[in-house]
């Protein structure tokens, strides 16, 4: 986030996309509820499904999937158009103005219309509330980015958020909401393959440098490696060998389940590090059991690029290791030392050699949490980004054009599927199924329908059903809605047994190599009896 | 510039900013007044009248948490007269419920007979489930309020116990509130009210539904804010007492907005789990996993050994053997097929130091840049 959960309650508008904010963000979104109930924060919800968060919205637009480079483009289309852009903030801290304006000058309210299915003049009047608002925050999740223009969404809401000032100033920002306790910490400390941690590249002589003199070793790659949506391809193909998998479920969690199940078994060799003997764990040669996060000292890093503390309160079970001792064991063996007495002395080593990181150290997380960049020993955190200027100076705009989704309904498959979470479940299940409570919340995966489709294909609440797309075919049962809207079926992705990720499609965006989770065209019938 | 405004408490003088009650002046210079059904950062409604203080001048006592302070006010917060209205409300909140936390005199035969109905009413031989947990039995004992017994039946209505994870216990609900503006004003799920009226009162969802049947999410939030025994965690009710555990302090292993909170531990185990009032992000708020989802971690179900997989079936083996494994592996590989024939899927569930230590391994180790995590997926 370029801003803070806290920073939410200070905006006079806020622009929900592509995030089920109370099922996936439980505490964050009472933050957005509380500024809609008793600020008079202004909401906006563009999503495709009527989740909760669209009963606090004062307008909630309903975008056909996949369409959402079309609906930002005609927002600013109209921004432009209307002169409700923040003229002062374009000239001063941006670029490229002109090519956006010529790009978007096409998506005018009638076009985004028919691209999107949203109302023209919905588009009209979301794009004056966002523009007229003093500081408008932007909050968004995976339903933008896991499509194969994921990349371009993230873009186009820069782009909305630099056209009206809204960077840089408290109660705005683009806000990526993190979905897992330390995903913002695993890219910040280098879990990519193109970056060290800190975000320095692979690619740039002097971080490369840098690190091999702090490791003591040469030679360090100096080309970016695969993301994990191209490894798997690779290793179908038998160039890839081996795989050293850590607290991950690819086996419940990948798109197009059937075909990521042929990749990892075509390999020669893998290791599964986890908590539970998972899906994947099952596939596994050698099974490294660790620790959890309440049997370990160490930070977390989270969706505000807070640095937190976890701290052990009891032992691991057995003979379970913290999994930076077992990476330490491993390396040993491999002819490379690594000795640390504890986390904190790993921490040490983060600080040295991580510029963003440089000025935290325990015993001020102790005292406070601290947002990175914290370059320094006296350094505050920086709790809003691009205050006075973007890392790379002006910010740029990317003009940039709407593309279709990989997948589209068709006369074969002619329901569109989405997937996600629901609130009394988390990701593949391993932790959340193991709370009896929760499965009675949330016992088995469901099929959302809206009843007009329900009736439409004589669907009857709690039926049986086979639901097919090109890939695979998964049965659940019925559940019809008034969150889904007609053409459109949600299915909850956690269940291994009702796989969704069987039918998803593996189609990646081109930049980010992120699949298309949030699309794909399926059919749905009676099971047979 | 506003003018400097003065109040004197308990014979000394704070300036304070226009606007601020006698409680938050107080409160900012660490005269303790008690409180009751006040909850920080939601409009105060001064309904327990625990806060009571004297001001020079007046006949009247006034809730501290809705008085604003005024310049050249001064303030009592322990005199005889507050103290005894204090005692008042006490004794008056003891008498309305199951409160059985021996508080009251222990000698009476009254007593005695009080202490089997509610263990009748409980189903259980224990005190009140949150004794030695409970700020009304705090209050008591600060104002030394033995309390009087029941004059009827205390409560017609059940205790109900239909979810999973929320005790409602009516019997012991003194009508605070706090329940009401947490789920309502902080977390913002409007599930309960305050329902019916007079010595009917009660606090309920719409239509006096049980919890499970309601737009309740089970965040939690109420029993986080209750002041005494009316909700209390399922699991832990009864089981858990907190002289008996330790409270590490910690961030949520969900969603990635790392809530704060605390792992109650009682016998190597986490029993219980509440929310870090005192620390942002989320100042003692949690959702339902975050509180309740905790099984997983004492599961039966938790890999205790490394494993080798030997024809298709996994055998235990010792860290030396599996570590030694995997590390010929990865070198037989590196030198056969080079270190890109290799990949390492790090994870955003475990800690920075873990994740950088993965990072360096795969870089300086294995020497490939071939690392990711499921942040795409």
């Amino acid at each position: 986030m370029t801003n803070t959960i806290a920073d939410i309650e200070t905006a006079d508008v806020i622009l929900i996309t592509g995030s089920n904010t109370t099922e996936n963000h439980p505490v964050l979104s009472s933050f957005v509820k509380r500024a809609v109930a008793f600020k008079g924060t202004r909401l906006i919800v563009v999503d495709p499904r009527r989740i909760k968060m669209a009963g606090f919205a004062h307008q909630w637009i309903r975008q056909n999937l996949g369409t959402d480079v079309a609906w930002i483009n005609g927002l600013m289309h109209v921004i432009i158009k209307e002169d409700l852009h923040d003229k002062a903030f374009v000239e001063s801290r941006t670029q490229g103005f002109e090519e956006l304006q010529k790009t978007v000058e096409k998506y005018t309210p009638e076009y985004v219309e028919e691209i999107t299915g949203i109302p023209a003049q919905s588009i009209i009047d979301v794009a004056r509330i966002y523009a007229k608002a003093e500081a408008a925050s932007i909050l968004y999740c995976m339903g933008i980015t896991q499509q194969t223009s994921g990349t371009d969404n993230v873009k186009s809401l820069a782009n909305l958020a630099m056209l009206c000032g809204n960077m840089g100033i408290p109660g705005g920002g683009v806000n990526p909401l993190r979905g897992q306790n330390n995903v913002q910490g695993a890219c910040d400390m280098g879990g990519l393959p193109d970056v060290f941690s800190g975000y320095q590249k692979v690619v740039d002589l002097g971080s490369r440098q840098k690190m091999e003199t702090a490791w003591g070793v040469s030679d360090l790659p100096d080309q970016p490696g695969l993301k994990v949506t191209q490894m798997l391809p690779k290793a179908h193909d038998g160039e890839f060998k081996a795989l050293y998998i850590i607290g991950e479920n690819p086996l419940v969690s990948d798109p197009d389940l059937n075909h990521a199940e042929k990749c990892l078994d075509n390999l020669d060799f893998m290791v599964v590090q986890d908590i539970f003997m998972t899906e994947t764990a099952q596939k596994a040669d050698v099974v490294l059991p660790s620790s959890c996060y309440a049997e370990k000292d160490g930070t977390f890093s989270n969706t505000e690029r807070r640095v937190n503390r976890i701290r052990k309160a009891v032992d691991a079970p057995g003979e379970a290791l913290a999994d930076w001792e077992i990476i330490c064991k491993i390396s040993e063996r491999m002819g490379y030392s690594m000795n640390y007495a504890d986390s904190q002395a790993i921490f040490e080593e983060i600080s040295q050699v991580t510029p963003s990181y440089g000025g935290i150290t325990y015993s001020r997380l102790e005292a406070q949490s601290l947002h990175w960049p914290c370059p320094a020993p006296e350094h505050p955190g920086t709790p809003i980004l691009h205050t006075e200027q973007f890392p790379i100076g002006k910010g740029i705009f990317h003009s940039i054009d709407f593309r279709e989704p990989a997948e589209t309904a068709d006369e074969e498959y002619p329901l569109l599927l989405t997937t996600g979470r629901v609130l009394y479940q988390y990701h593949t299940g391993t932790m959340t199924m193991k709370t009896q409570g929760l499965n009675d919340r949330a016992p088995d995966c469901f099929v959302e329908i809206s009843a007009n489709d329900s009736a439409k294909y004589n669907l009857d609440e709690g039926a049986l059903v086979e639901i097919a797309s090109r890939r695979g075919e998964i049965a659940a049962r019925i559940h019809i809605s008034d969150k889904a809207v007609d053409g459109t079926i949600f299915i909850p992705f956690h269940y291994a047994q009702a796989a969704a990720n069987r039918l998803t499609h593996a189609a990646l965006d081109p930049v980010a190599k992120i699949p298309e989770y949030k699309v794909c065209a399926v059919k749905v019938s009676l099971a047979a009896a | 510039m506003d003018a400097i405004n003065n109040i004197i408490i308990n014979g000394n003088s704070f300036t304070f900013n226009t606007g601020d009650t006698i409680l938050e002046v107080a409160r900012q210079n660490d005269i303790d007044i008690p409180t009751l059904c006040y909850l920080k950062a939601v409009t105060p409604t001064g309904a327990c009248r625990m806060c009571i203080v004297e001001a020079e001048g007046t006949d009247k006592l006034m809730a501290a948490c809705t008085t604003p302070a005024s310049d050249k006010m001064v303030i009592l917060t322990e005199s005889p007269r507050v103290i005894d209205a204090r005692r008042e409300i006490l004794e008056m909140l003891l008498s309305s419920g199951n409160h059985n936390c021996a508080i009251s005199s222990s000698v009476d035969d009254d007593w005695t007979a009080f202490q089997l109905k509610v263990q009748k009413d409980d189903g259980s031989d224990q005190l009140c489930p949150v004794w030695g947990d409970c700020r009304l039995q705090d209050l008591a004992y600060r104002y030394q309020v033995t309390g009087k017994l029941p004059e009827s039946d205390v409560s017609i209505d059940p205790v109900e116990q239909v979810n999973p994870f929320i005790v409602r216990d009516f019997s012991r609900c003194i009508l605070c509130g706090r329940c009401v503006q947490a789920c309502n004003e902080v977390q913002v799920n409007n599930a309960i009210q305050f329902g019916y009226k007079g010595s009917t009162t009660k606090i309920i969802t719409p239509g006096d539904k049980p919890l499970k049947d309601s737009n309740c999410v089970f965040c939690g939030e109420c029993i986080q804010v209750c002041p005494v025994g009316a909700l209390v965690e399922k699991d832990a009710r009864y089981e858990v007492r907190q002289w008996e555990t330790a409270k590490v302090k910690t961030t949520c292993p969900y969603c990635g907005v790392g809530c704060q909170l605390y792992l109650h531990v009682q016998d190597n185990q986490v029993v219980k789990i509440t929310g870090a009032e005192e620390s942002p992000p989320n100042y003692g708020s949690l959702c339902v996993k975050g509180r309740f989802g905790f099984d997983f971690i004492n599961s039966p179900e938790r890999l205790t050994t490394p494993l080798i997989k030997e024809n298709g079936e996994f055998r235990k083996a010792s860290w030396d053997e599996a570590t030694e494994l995997v590390a010929s592996k990865f070198t037989e590989i590196k030198a056969a097929h080079g270190s890109d024939s290799i990949g390492v899927l790090t994870s955003a569930r475990i800690s920075n130091e873990e994740n950088y230590l993965t990072n360096k391994f795969t870089r300086a180790v294995l020497k490939t840049n071939n690392i990711d995590h499921c942040a795409r997926l």
